[in-house]
């Protein structure tokens, strides 16, 4: 399914980010942070229009010639980016909407264990393996 | 790789009909030329879109090949021939024009016609089997008559046309006269349209063919025949057609069949079609049409790679797509188009960078150099193809699935890797990275723009220019430190290592170690350590080791830069700004306090904790504070070389720093006493590595610390230790906090002031205060100055209102709200001094006033002895009130309040004051000063306040009598009234103050009669009171007047009961009357009532408000009977 899958902290910098090919990473990496370009215009726009309420789904961000990059703002501002390959027909809006939404659970689940504190980098290892399922079904 | 992707010039030029101009000698005839010249110079863009030429009348025009009958053994060899276009842009032409000088009244008509239709002959066999039109144009010397009058001209014109086999429509006649420009225009016009029909039916003719055709053999040609009819629309500029059939041809492209042999042709004739559909789009104004063709485009051809030998041939062929895409996109947005965020030309842009990049990746791996020469060549053809995209050594050969010799065909192939190899691929990369950046900048992304230019820095990397690719990459790494994207920066550091190791560029070495070398950057311990040895090794004038990775060949060229740049003789210091990086150091310096006072040491600390692998030895550390003198106090050598490694027990200059141990350093100094009252703030902190003397680098930070990310923006302070992510947080470091001003304050005053008064302040009075300083210092106090007088920022009218005056009680009408610096002898200890001053307040309201005192005194601190000046002030809140309130009453005679007065009648003034004044205050006067329109009767009397005294809420009230004379006004002012007074309480030294009042004005009336009644203040029983009225006539006329006196009970009179009398004007009549009193007590006068016969019935009460109506009637003394 996904490629790579990212976390994204308020302040715009990494809370976690993983990649399936893994010797790649960098490439990822800068992908998941050019998308940052689209997320803030989009996420702004909807912020001139005032107190309607934003979807957290941004959808499609950006498409390259081999991969999708999709986004998701929670209302706290952590951003989720998903990037799926291009040649990877079979998922369609909705399934992406429901990854996100797990993945917004999770992070959920991963921020109310007491011992982690806000703004760290995420080492859950709960975290990773929902992470991993979203990943792996190749 | 020209051969694969490059557009021909003949595909991107706009396409226009060719008009050929015969018969114009432009090299010696003048008329020809300028005729000529108006065809073909400033061609605006409002003139028909044609392409003119000139040719001889006998040029030779290519041959027109004979039409085949039949389809049906024809074999295709290619799509389209690479000369098709070029033929019919320049060598075909849509209308060939034979320019003639022949006037209509020409005397040797006939020969001269013959030669025109030779001349029209000879071009039409040129021009054999083409159906190219052919006009005549007529140059004449004469404007033509208006049509239909010149009958010879008919005649003639028929004529000639019928001699040329040439249609009416296909004559013209250009006279040259004035107009030309306009003639040339409708001539224009006239070729335009001859032109269109030509194209049309050209377009046609190709169009009858398809019902020969069969989808088996003849799919090359439905490609073919489709792009030609569509050129010939355009060249027709008929674009909608065009771009109907290139969007039909296209169809019939992705139909084919396509394998290893031929599918470079067909990508590339698919490539040039897909130009003209996007270009026309977007020409159209239909961008989404030109989008989702490209896309479709490239979505097809992108997995059909081809050979895989050639496979670095379909990057190349991607890459241009791309990069023609976006040239045609920007293209349009310079026409007008606007884009988005998510759909603009860099996008484009990018991918043909990135295709150019594996294009150059491809190369890498596929193409080995060789000598070996292959021949006969098998690329001597490249250039000079029949078809367009067909490999050179085996032209024509479309339809083949193999390759019809194998070994020429693998020569071939490595002939082109050859080529390819000799292609310079990152100034490919670089041009189409820097047009991608400029489109991100202009579309708001900026994060895309970064990573494009770290791709481009790479780029240049990789071409070695690493200067550049040192300036871009440098650029580039700030906001990614302050995003905290730390494994971009590292990677992004570890090329600008490389770079600036092979330059030779020590400040940019040292600064990337210094940060490659921090917590946050994540490479290996081992490569780190590496990196920080390099660093120790640079900073000790060692050459570096070499970094992994390099080119083997620029490494040994950068090795005697290192040796060679940095002989110890003359050192190298450079300064590092530490605001701008996260350096392995981090430093926090604070004053230990946020104000000093003038007796006390200044103290500043420093801590500094690095994170390196290793423990590092630095040579200096020093604050710079912006009051230079005092940085000698602030700064710490280490004596040791930086690659001594044990560590100095104890002693103070030891900047040794071990790896997460904080370490502190105290400076301490007094301040000089012109700097007290300043604020010393610290410019820098300036850490040096390295030996001053040979080579140095110095880190600074600006301020007391910080770096690039713990001076972005403040999050830092909602949750400390938060941003520092998975690194274990130090909360004994993140406790520091960096204080890096401090204010040197006065030493505080030990005296105190001591202020007597009476509160609250009488408007007016001179107010007493009595200041008392005594000195409670240890020792003498000298230099003691006081100041006194209003706050500053008071309103303006307290400012105006508030007289201070210090010794005595005076007011010369110059108001001195604040009397400042009054000096006074020295002050022995426990001794006191005592000042007078007055303030004078000439309104009611709130002040305050400040008290200031300020001395110096010698303190000794740390055994020097320090002249310290101190200050010390009050403030004093004073209430202002009015002492008293003055209300002014006027009475009649017969003390009735009245509003107005009588002309000439007297009546009371009676002033009467409360007191309001919480002290008791002395009256020592009163005077009425009246205005001109008013008089005393009699004499002005003395004040009758005199001495007076009033506690809180008494009265004092006087009375005068005054008259009004007879005045033009209506109402007159009355004067002032002035009290002097004082308080009661104080010393005679004090003098007594004026408080004066207006009294307002009153109205006057004139009555025309007064009357004075002439009566004793009382009368005794039984005792005759004799009573006198006067009547005054006050008028310019005889007033008669009728007057009857009343009985009274109480009273026998004689005189006139009743009776009739006229007064003369300003004369008087006198009545008298004896009264006899038979009553005692307060009793009525017996009424006189008088009537006027001019004013009948108004004066009745105006009369008897003048008459007395009573009088007190004593009884009979008993004394005086005892007498």
């Amino acid at each position: 399914m996904a490629v790579c899958v990212s976390v994204i902290a308020k302040e715009n910098y990494p809370l976690f980010i993983k990649t399936i090919p893994t010797e790649n990473e960098l490439k990822f990496y800068y992908t998941v942070h050019t998308s940052l370009d689209v997320v803030e215009e989009k996420v702004s726009a909807v912020g001139k229009t005032a107190n309607d309420l934003r979807e957290l789904y941004l959808g499609l961000l950006y498409p390259t010639e081999d991969y999708k990059v999709y986004g998701y703002v929670t209302n706290t501002k952590i951003k989720f980016v998903i990037v799926v390959e291009t040649s990877n027909t079979s998922l369609r809006d909705n399934e992406i909407r429901s990854m996100f939404r797990k993945l917004h659970n999770a992070y959920v689940d991963m921020l109310c264990n007491p011992f982690y504190t806000p703004g760290e980098n995420i080492t859950s290892k709960a975290f990773e393996r929902i992470v991993n399922s979203m990943m792996l079904q190749d | 790789m020209s051969w694969a992707s490059d557009l021909p010039e003949e595909l991107l030029c706009r396409p226009m009909g060719l008009v050929v101009l015969t018969g114009l000698d432009v090299t010696y005839n003048a008329i020809h030329k300028t005729i000529w010249d108006s065809f073909c110079n400033n061609r605006r863009p409002d003139r028909v879109p044609l392409n003119f030429k000139v040719l001889a009348a006998d040029h030779e025009y290519p041959k027109c090949r004979s039409k085949r009958t039949s389809y049906e053994w024809y074999i295709p060899k290619g799509i389209v021939k690479s000369n098709w276009l070029k033929k019919h842009l320049s060598l075909v032409p849509a209308v060939v024009v034979i320019f003639f000088d022949l006037d209509w009244d020409e005397q040797m008509w006939k020969e001269k016609q013959v030669e025109c239709a030779c001349k029209v002959k000879i071009v039409r066999d040129s021009l054999s089997g083409r159906s190219t039109k052919v006009a005549v144009v007529l140059i004449q010397r004469n404007a033509p008559l208006p049509p239909g009058e010149d009958m010879v001209a008919a005649e003639r014109a028929a004529s000639l046309c019928n001699a040329c086999e040439l249609s009416a429509k296909s004559l013209f006649v250009l006279p040259h006269t004035d107009h030309l420009l306009g003639y040339t225009i409708r001539l224009e016009n006239a070729f335009y349209e001859l032109s269109q029909s030509y194209y049309h039916g050209e377009a046609r003719k190709i169009k009858t063919h398809k019902e020969f055709l069969n989808k088996t053999t003849h799919q090359l040609l439905f490609v073919r025949h489709q792009f030609k009819i569509a050129f010939y629309n355009e060249m027709k500029q008929d674009s909608h057609t065009a771009l109907k059939h290139y969007k039909l041809s296209y169809g019939h492209i992705l139909e084919l069949r396509m394998h290893d042999t031929n599918l470079l042709e067909i990508k590339i004739i698919a490539g040039y079609i897909n130009y003209k559909v996007c270009r026309l789009s977007f020409q159209h104004n239909a961008p989404l049409d030109a989008i989702a063709q490209f896309r479709k485009h490239i979505d097809f051809f992108k997995s059909r790679d081809g050979q895989p030998e050639l496979a670095f041939e379909h990057s190349a062929w991607m890459s241009k797509q791309f990069q023609m895409f976006a040239d045609l996109f920007d293209e349009a947005i310079k026409m007008g188009l606007t884009a988005i965020q998510t759909q603009h030309p860099g996008i484009y842009y990018q991918q043909a960078a990135n295709h150019a990049v594996a294009r150059k990746q491809l190369c890498q791996g596929l193409c080995h150099s060789s000598n070996q020469v292959i021949s006969p060549d098998p690329l001597e053809l490249l250039d000079k193809l029949d078809y367009y995209g067909q490999r050179p050594w085996r032209q024509g050969h479309h339809l083949s699935v193999e390759p019809p010799d194998i070994l020429r065909e693998r020569d071939g192939i490595q002939a082109l890797q050859q080529v390819e190899l000799k292609v310079d691929h990152s100034w490919l990369i670089i041009p189409l990275l820097s047009s991608a950046v400029a489109q991100f900048k202009k579309y708001k992304s900026p994060r895309m723009k970064r990573y494009l230019m770290v791709q481009m820095g790479e780029e240049y990397y990789h071409a070695k220019d690493y200067n550049k690719a040192l300036t871009l990459l440098s650029r580039v790494t700030w906001d990614y430190r302050a995003e905290r994207w730390w494994s971009l920066l590292t990677s992004i550091l570890s090329t600008l290592l490389r770079c600036a190791y092979l330059v030779g560029n020590i400040q940019e070495y040292v600064t990337v170690c210094l940060e490659l070398t921090t917590k946050y950057i994540q490479c290996s311990p081992e490569e780190k350590t590496r990196i920080q040895m390099n660093l120790v090794r640079v900073m000790a004038c060692d050459p570096p080791e070499a970094e992994p990775g390099c080119n083997m060949e620029c490494v040994e060229t950068a090795k005697p830069l290192w040796k060679v740049n940095h002989s110890p003789d003359e050192p190298c210091v450079f300064t590092i700004e530490m605001q701008n990086i996260v350096p392995f150091v981090e430093c926090k310096a604070m004053f230990t306090e946020t104000s000093f006072t003038a007796d006390c040491p200044i103290v500043i600390k420093v801590y500094l904790r690095t994170s390196c692998p290793f423990p590092i030895r630095f040579s200096s550390l020093a604050v710079l504070l912006n009051e230079q003198d005092y940085n000698v106090h602030c700064k710490v050598t280490d004596g040791q070389p930086i690659n001594s490694g044990d560590e100095i027990e104890a002693d103070a200059g030891d900047l040794y720093l071990v790896p997460n141990q904080i370490r502190c350093y105290t400076f301490s100094f007094l301040v000089q006493k012109e700097d007290v009252g300043k604020s010393i703030e610290m410019n820098g902190v300036a850490l040096s590595l390295g030996s001053q003397t040979t080579r140095c680098a110095v880190l600074h930070w600006v301020g007391g610390g910080g770096d690039a990310v713990s001076s972005t923006p403040g999050q830092l302070h909602h949750h400390p230790g938060v941003i520092r992510g998975h690194i274990e947080s130090n909360p004994e470091w993140d406790n520091l906090t960096i204080l890096s001003s401090t204010k040197i304050e006065t030493r505080p005053a030990r005296v105190n002031i001591e202020v007597l008064h009476e509160a609250p302040v009488l408007v007016n009075e001179f107010y007493y205060m009595k200041i008392n300083i005594s000195n409670n210092e240890e020792k003498p106090i000298n230099q003691i100055s006081v100041s006194v007088g209003l706050q500053e920022g008071e309103d303006s009218a307290a400012e105006q209102s508030t007289h201070v005056n210090d010794g005595s009680a005076e007011f010369d009408g110059q108001v001195v709200n604040c009397r400042t610096d009054v000096t006074l002898p020295p002050l022995k200890p426990g001794d006191k001094h005592c000042k007078d001053v007055y303030i004078k307040c000439l309104q009611a309201g709130n002040r305050k006033i400040d008290v200031k005192v300020s001395y110096c005194v010698d303190v000794s601190t740390e055994g020097a002895s320090l002249s310290c000046s101190c200050c010390k002030d009050v403030t004093l809140d004073l209430n202002v009130v009015e002492p008293f309130n003055i209300a002014v009453n006027l009475a009649s005679m017969k003390f009735d309040k009245i509003t107005s007065v009588h002309a000439d009648a007297p009546f009371l003034l009676i002033p009467t004051l409360t007191s309001s004044s919480p002290w008791p205050i002395t009256i020592e006067g009163s005077t009425l000063q009246l205005s001109p329109f008013l008089s005393f009767e009699g004499d002005q009397p003395d004040t009758q306040l005199k001495g007076v005294s009033l506690k809180k809420d008494e009265q004092a009230s006087e009375c005068c009598c005054l008259v009004a004379p007879p005045s033009m006004q209506p109402t007159v002012a009355m004067g002032t009234y002035t009290v002097n007074w004082k308080r009661k309480s104080t010393s005679d030294t004090i003098p007594y103050v004026e408080t004066s009042i207006e009294l307002g004005n009153v109205a006057v009336e004139h009555i025309p009669i007064l009357i004075k009644a002439d009566i004793e203040a009382y009368g005794t029983v039984r005792t005759c009171l004799p009573v006198t009225y006067t009547l005054y006539n006050k008028t310019a006329y005889a007033q008669e007047l009728h007057l009857t006196m009343d009985t009274s009970e109480a009273f026998m009179f004689s005189g006139h009961k009743q009776m009739h009398l006229r007064i003369l004007p300003s004369s008087s009549y006198k009545l008298e009357y004896n009264m006899y009193p038979l009553v005692a007590g307060y009793v009525t006068l017996p009424k006189l009532q008088l009537n006027m016969l001019r004013y009948p019935g108004t004066m009745k009460d105006i009369i008897q408000s003048m008459l007395p109506s009573h009088i007190f009637i004593k009884p009979i003394g008993k004394a005086a009977t005892a007498s």
